[in-house]
């Protein structure tokens, strides 16, 4: 769902036009307010869902990252939990595997998917079945899929379905979770089986709007495929590409129930804590609320800063 | 994006259809079918019969393809020991209240922010689509601090639906496929409605919805896909064994229950989801693409 979610940013139209034609109705104040109300009365169920469980708990976070609260009492303690949350050893850890990790999904994650679409896009033959796919993996429970890649695929034996896949072809094989440095491949990989899908399925959309046309012209032009490629499909999917690089990285960066599951959270020698992670065990498990909003905050400036220069660098190219 | 097979893409038809183009095509698409259904049906096989395997046969090297003898009683253990009916109707239960909450209210809201459009209309739908940039882990801990202690009521949801049911609501996404598929019926249908006396709420009832089923399906679909894929949230407001959902189920008894039985109740949880995708999967594809797309 995440990576649908954000182009509603975007799409708010704000259409000037009067609800019903003006003229045949006497637009008296009465009627203006009574009409308002309606209005408002079809909103409110939405809007007080948002302002208790979205509006309100943004600022309750701010306000709490600057509190600490002990034994029933509120005081202000200004940006101590911030000192303590930096402090922690673990805070740094946690940044760089996550970063490491939304790097890593990039690479992978982000080009895999396209060149899948890519090829699909190609093929006029079992196309349905292809799409059913690689859609799949999307709608199992992350718990459920995560169990079997824990159990069944990473098994460090040459029991696992990966190493005895691997062992079969005289690859090298890997311990996967019980080695730090496979680690965050082995989340990466997990992650982008999982969550592929939905990249595909839009990647899918956006290449069959490119006006065939073009290619066309391009091999006219001599251009192989390789040229096409390069100089048709991806400057005709620039927007789409650009706008699933940002959600990728906002969903990547809050990357919480692979360590949980595959790593019993930090993994072998921190190698798999993450941010979400850490918010979750210094909230939930350390008592530390405070200092869990503060972490947020903290992860929301990073991303906010991020996303922000992205724009800036995205939109000068244009 | 409905009809493609006429339009051309990267490689012409034509070059499809001749001498070497047509082998290395032929060639091409069995080794992604094939290959497709290695890496993405594999897993599952291997999930469903290595359920079947019992303890020694899952730890011999090299694996078996079959189960040499299939031993159904671990998906017996995982249904009873872990009471997976218990938590099957949890989590169906939370979804159906979820679908419910989420049509009339954020049906409600769309309506009124695309046709009432009282003052104010646009201001609110900012801050609702201001909601998407804000990532879930950055909401989770002041959200659930909000949950254990409801401002002004100062009520608990811990263990109540409710606490899944209402933040679901605030689900701008959901707002946003609606008001604009309200936006693209005409005006004028409205205006003869309200020319024939109809109030509001029988236009939205006998006109708008009547029109709108196809988003109506998706975002139906889309709500219970999300209750049953979603993990922490439930976990954190549905601490007691007896309300929780089946993902946070299975991870609770993971730590003490054979890896055999944890993937059998991991099959059985995952049943549901992929029977909803085979069914409506048209409609799951479609929505996910209009939603991304034409914003």
């Amino acid at each position: 769902m995440a990576i649908t979610t954000a182009p509603g940013a975007t799409g708010a139209p704000g259409r000037p036009a009067p609800p019903y034609p003006s003229g045949w109705r006497r637009t008296s104040l009465g009627r203006k307010v009574r009409d308002n109300l309606t209005g408002h009365a079809f909103l409110i169920g939405a809007v007080l869902c948002f302002a208790v469980f979205s509006w309100y708990p943004m600022v309750r976070g701010v306000v709490m990252s600057f509190q600490r609260t002990r034994r029933g009492q509120t005081t202000w303690v200004g940006w101590d939990n911030y000192a303590r949350i930096v402090d922690d050893p673990s805070f740094w850890t946690a940044w760089k595997n996550t970063f490491y990790f939304t790097i890593l999904a990039l690479v992978l994650g982000y080009a895999v998917p396209f060149l899948v679409a890519i090829l699909l896009n190609e093929f006029r033959h079992a196309k349905g079945y292809l799409r059913i796919l690689v859609y799949l993996p999307v709608m199992l429970p992350p718990a459920s899929a995560l169990f079997l890649f824990k159990f069944y695929a990473y098994d460090p034996s040459e029991a696992g379905l990966f190493n005895a896949t691997l062992s079969a072809l005289h690859l090298p094989t890997s311990e996967w979770m019980q080695s730090p440095g496979m680690t965050m491949p082995a989340m990466v990989i997990a992650s982008t089986w999982m969550n592929m899908g939905s990249a595909v399925l839009i990647y899918l959309a956006a290449l069959q709007n490119i006006p065939g046309e073009l290619y066309e012209a391009a091999e006219l032009d001599g251009a192989g495929i390789w040229r096409r490629i390069v100089n048709v499909t991806i400057p005709q999917t620039r927007l789409i590409l650009a706008l699933l690089a940002m959600l990728q990285i906002v969903a990547t960066m809050q990357l919480f129930i692979e360590p949980l599951i595959l790593a019993n959270g930090a993994g072998t020698g921190d190698s798999a804590t993450s941010v979400a992670y850490l918010i979750y065990q210094h909230g939930f498990f350390q008592n530390d609320l405070n200092g869990a909003a503060a972490l947020g905050v903290i992860m929301l400036v990073v991303l906010a800063g991020f996303s922000a220069g992205y724009v800036r660098l995205t939109a000068k190219q244009d | 994006m409905a009809q493609d097979s006429g339009t051309r893409t990267l490689i012409s038809h034509a070059q499809l259809r001749r001498g070497r183009g047509r082998v290395l095509y032929w060639t091409l698409l069995t080794v992604v079918v094939v290959g497709f259904t290695l890496v993405f049906i594999g897993p599952l096989y291997w999930m469903v019969t290595g359920a079947l395997k019992s303890g020694q046969e899952i730890a011999q090297t090299p694996p078996s393809l079959f189960p040499q003898d299939p031993q159904p009683q671990n998906y017996v253990d995982a249904w009873t020991n872990l009471n997976l009916a218990k938590l099957l109707f949890n989590t169906f239960y939370y979804a159906v209240g979820a679908v419910l909450f989420q049509l009339v209210l954020d049906t409600a809201a769309a309506y009124s922010l695309s046709k009432l459009r009282p003052v104010f209309g646009n201001a609110i739908l900012g801050l609702m689509l201001a909601t998407l940039m804000i990532p879930a882990m950055v909401l989770i801990v002041p959200q659930y601090v909000t949950v254990i202690d409801l401002p002004i009521l100062h009520l608990n949801l811990l263990d109540s639906p409710f606490a899944i049911w209402l933040p679901l609501v605030a689900n701008a996404f959901n707002i946003f496929l609606l008001k604009r598929f309200f936006d693209s019926i005409p005006e004028d249908l409205m205006a003869a409605a309200l020319v024939d006396g109809a109030t509001p709420l029988r236009t939205l009832w006998s006109i708008i919805l009547p029109m709108s089923r196809p988003i109506l399906g998706v975002v139906s679909i889309f709500a219970v896909t999300a209750v049953w894929k979603d993990f922490l949230w439930p976990k954190l407001v549905m601490p007691s064994p007896e309300t929780r959902t089946v993902s946070v189920g299975i991870y609770a008894f993971a730590g003490g229950t054979p890896m055999n039985v944890v993937i059998a109740a991991s099959v059985i949880a995952a049943i549901p989801t992929v029977i909803i995708f085979l069914v409506f999967q048209r409609n799951i594809m479609s929505g996910l693409t209009t939603g991304s797309l034409k914003g």
